[in-house]
């Protein structure tokens, strides 16, 4: 399956190799696939609340780059971090953060992981290590090596996983954070989700340099493309990224080449590129069909893959539930958290 | 004529310095570029260079020579021909820059402290001092490396990040010893690379370590201010509570001396106008530490304005195990009951100054120094309206939007009826800091301008 765009060949980087990416095991399919759906599936009903008026604000959906945290989410242990930008939803997901606390947080109640208060872009959780959740584009990258700081300060063997788009990789603090990330030889994988758009610009109008594994090479930061609509490889990308980073020796780029299928946010009526353009990529490389193709393949049975769907429906049904139903913060809400 | 060589000023602040050695005798040949003496403060030592050439005719203050104010002539240049007979005809010491080019660095300046003590007021006790405390004299520079050491040795999870802070022992020389003391882990030199590093620090606050983050000064943090305000500031509220940062960004504020613009601002007004940023503008060197260390324990992000200008004063610090101020109280400096100035930071100096002018006229002063600015100490300024019905804020900053405005506003809503006159501001003026030295006077605030509107309020 190729990538959504093809590095230049002159890149010192690595590169994805030619040849499959390592097979995953009958159980590591099924829970990336089931991981994979419930994002899918959580983001058309976030899609249909936010056309019912329920979600207000900005609502960006992740739909179509699914395999990139799925895969990244398993190649990390307990204790890792993640931080990512303001297209977050499926990130939290991803991280096992609950359904119902991101959904109803979507509709601005109090069961929502920020009481309510923080919204779509602004969604913690500690106990899942996933530090937002930031509307600020780029800001994540410098604080997302702050939390590899923390790690090497700390001694802890935890590794920092900082996502952010092709558009946010032009933002000035995150060259300044790659010098400190390889300076200081911080336990950091940056993430970089190519969709191939920054909100409507595409890639090629706005970046001199298209090779995103290639921004780190001033630094001496070592990169590589990865095939973000293959599960498989984005997994053993992640590997290899976080087992460079655990031995000390600092930071590491990973492009992800993935692409999103909706607008930039719900108000994004996506003129900028043709329904072919989506068309094509939702039929040949979509993240979630090649799973469930390779599956069928195995002689896994419609009836276990149509369980997986059930399931994934039962929790996104609930948490679309539980969202619309709980109730909004108190007023004195307003007033808390301020402080500390 | 014999050339006078003059004692060169280390930085736009230095006042005065030591004569630390001279390298030439008298009637040893000098060439231009020649190393002739060493000066030093006491934070920084430097290298006098002759600019003429000649023969050292006169050596006029001793190597050893404490306080030597800037621009006193400490030694005579024979030009060719002359003799040790010329000398007299020596010209009068000129009032212009010091024969040796002062150091120029733009980022790394090295400012030498003021030796005179912060002006004494008759101040109210202390209430976080108890009666009879031993106290030492300390400068403002020693009482902040302090605090910071001791929170350190407190707490393993505070460390000083910033510019020179380790190596170089702080531009400013606020971080003296700490990397001898905490070792590179805990105090980091970063790149300079404010937005970076800002981020930097609130990404590891946010797992809990508690970073001061110094800015060389806050000048250069406006680089860095979508983080201070975006990620710090708000991110406590956006998690619903889950997810803060205890983190002090510190460092210089506010104008320095004939560094214009783009390193004369006073953040005063824009740091305090946020929810979820504690601001903190202290003036005695007491208060410096015990509000520093309150700030390193808090659990929010705090914004620690310090003053380039009152790094050297010294003042008395009680010599106590754990001498804390509380952030957002107070400090009434100087009791008064005709008039209420309310100023902190270095615009006390032209509080204090003023109180004491406007004493010997009659008028008893009474100086808040607010010391925090958010929370603001409302109480505080309105029980002193209330007694006095009369209020003049006093800032470095400007005066549209500024620290004054909200002062005003506040005595205005809670004390209106206490008023015998309408509040007056004294501010920064509404220019961008010049260079030259009489229109940087002019654009500061001064003691005779708070009489000045003292009086007025006081319809005398």
């Amino acid at each position: 399956m190729a990538a959504p765009k093809k590095a230049a060949a002159s890149s010192p980087q690595d590169k994805t190799d030619g040849g499959s990416p390592p097979e995953f095991t009958r159980e590591q399919e099924l829970k990336a696939l089931r991981d994979m759906l419930l994002i899918r599936r959580f983001e058309e009903k976030a899609g249909q609340l936010y056309g019912m008026g329920a979600i207000g604000g900005f609502c960006h959906l992740y739909i179509g780059q699914e395999a990139v945290v799925v895969g990244m989410q398993m190649a990390l242990k307990e204790g890792d971090q993640v931080i990512t930008g303001y297209r977050d939803h499926g990130h939290m997901l991803a991280t096992g953060m609950d359904a119902n606390g991101v959904m109803a947080e979507l509709t601005g109640r109090r069961g929502g992981y920020s009481k309510g208060k923080g919204g779509s872009m602004h969604m913690f959780s500690k106990e899942k290590h996933f530090y937002g959740g930031h509307g600020i584009v780029g800001a994540q990258v410098s604080l997302g090596t702050g939390l590899a700081f923390a790690n090497n300060y700390r001694s802890n063997g935890n590794v920092s996983v900082t996502y952010f788009g092709d558009g946010a990789a032009n933002q000035g603090q995150v060259y300044e954070s790659f010098n400190m990330a390889e300076l200081w030889k911080l336990p950091v994988i940056y993430v970089i989700e190519n969709n191939r758009y920054a909100m409507g610009t595409s890639v090629s109008r706005a970046s001199a340099q298209q090779d995103f594994s290639r921004r780190g090479v001033s630094f001496n930061i070592p990169g590589k493309q990865v095939d973000g609509m293959d599960v498989r490889a984005v997994k053993a990308a992640g590997d290899e990224a976080a087992a460079w980073c655990r031995a000390g020796k600092g930071p590491f780029i990973l492009e992800m080449q993935t692409y999103r299928y909706r607008g930039h946010s719900m108000s994004d009526p996506a003129k900028y590129r043709t329904r072919e353009e989506v068309e094509k990529v939702r039929h040949d490389q979509d993240p979630i069909e090649q799973v469930r193709n390779r599956l069928l393949a195995a002689k896994v049975s419609e009836a276990d893959l149509k369980a997986i769907d059930a399931e994934v429906r039962d929790i996104v049904n609930a948490s679309a539930d539980f969202a619309q139903h709980d109730p909004e913060p108190d007023a004195a809400e307003l007033w808390t958290d301020v402080y500390r | 004529m014999p050339i006078q060589v003059l004692m060169p000023a280390l930085s736009p602040t230095m006042e005065k310095g030591n004569l630390a050695k001279w390298l030439k005798k008298e009637g040893e040949t000098i060439k231009s570029g020649d190393v002739i003496a060493e000066i030093e403060t006491d934070k920084a030592t430097m290298e006098v260079e002759a600019t003429d050439e000649g023969t050292l005719g006169k050596i006029l203050i001793p190597e050893g020579t404490a306080d030597v104010a800037v621009n006193t002539p400490i030694a005579t240049i024979l030009a060719d021909g002359e003799s040790a007979a010329d000398l007299a005809k020596a010209p009068a010491p000129a009032a212009k820059a010091a024969e040796s080019a002062p150091p120029a660095a733009a980022k790394a300046e090295v400012p030498a402290p003021k030796a005179a003590p912060a002006p004494q007021a008759v101040a109210e006790p202390d209430p976080e001092v108890p009666a009879g405390t031993e106290m030492i004299t300390q400068t403002i520079r020693e009482a902040l490396r302090d605090a910071m050491a001791e929170e350190m040795r407190r707490d393993p999870d505070v460390f000083v990040m910033g510019e020179e802070v380790a190596e170089y022992q702080g531009a400013y020389k606020v971080t003296q010893g700490l990397l001898q003391e905490f070792g590179a882990r805990r105090v980091i030199d970063t790149p300079i690379t404010e937005h970076g590093f800002a981020g930097v620090g609130v990404g590891a606050a946010m797992t809990g370590l508690k970073p001061v983050v110094e800015f060389m000064t806050f000048n250069f943090a406006m680089q860095a201010i979508d983080q201070i305000i975006n990620s710090a500031a708000k991110t406590l509220y956006m998690s619903g509570g889950q997810m803060g940062c205890s983190i002090v960004f510190r460092g210089p504020n506010g104008a320095a001396a004939r560094v214009a613009a783009q390193h004369s601002q006073d953040y005063s007004a824009w740091y305090s106008n946020v929810p979820g940023l504690k601001v903190v503008a202290p003036f005695s060197a007491a208060d410096y530490k015990g509000l520093l260390k309150a700030a390193i324990r808090d659990p929010n992000p705090v914004i620690f304005l310090e003053n380039e200008v009152l790094y050297g004063h010294t003042g008395e610090v009680p010599k106590l195990d754990d001498f804390i101020v509380p952030i957002g109280k107070a400090r009434i400096a100087r009791a008064g009951s005709h008039v209420s100035i309310i100023s902190w930071s270095n615009g006390m100096t032209y509080a204090l100054k003023a109180a004491d002018e406007l004493a010997k006229e009659g008028i008893e002063a009474e100086v808040i120094d607010l010391r925090t600015l958010r929370p603001m100490d409302t109480e505080t300024i309105i029980n002193s309206v209330k007694k006095t019905g009369r209020a003049v804020t006093v800032e470095e900053g400007w005066a549209q939007s500024g620290v004054g405005a909200e002062i005003a506003a506040r005595i205005m809503e809670n004390a209106f009826d206490y008023l015998d006159a309408p509040v007056a501001r004294v501010s920064g003026k509404d220019v961008p800091m010049p260079y030259a030295a009489n229109l940087e006077k002019l654009a500061l605030p001064s003691a005779a301008e708070v009489v000045e509107a003292a009086k007025a309020v006081c319809y005398r």
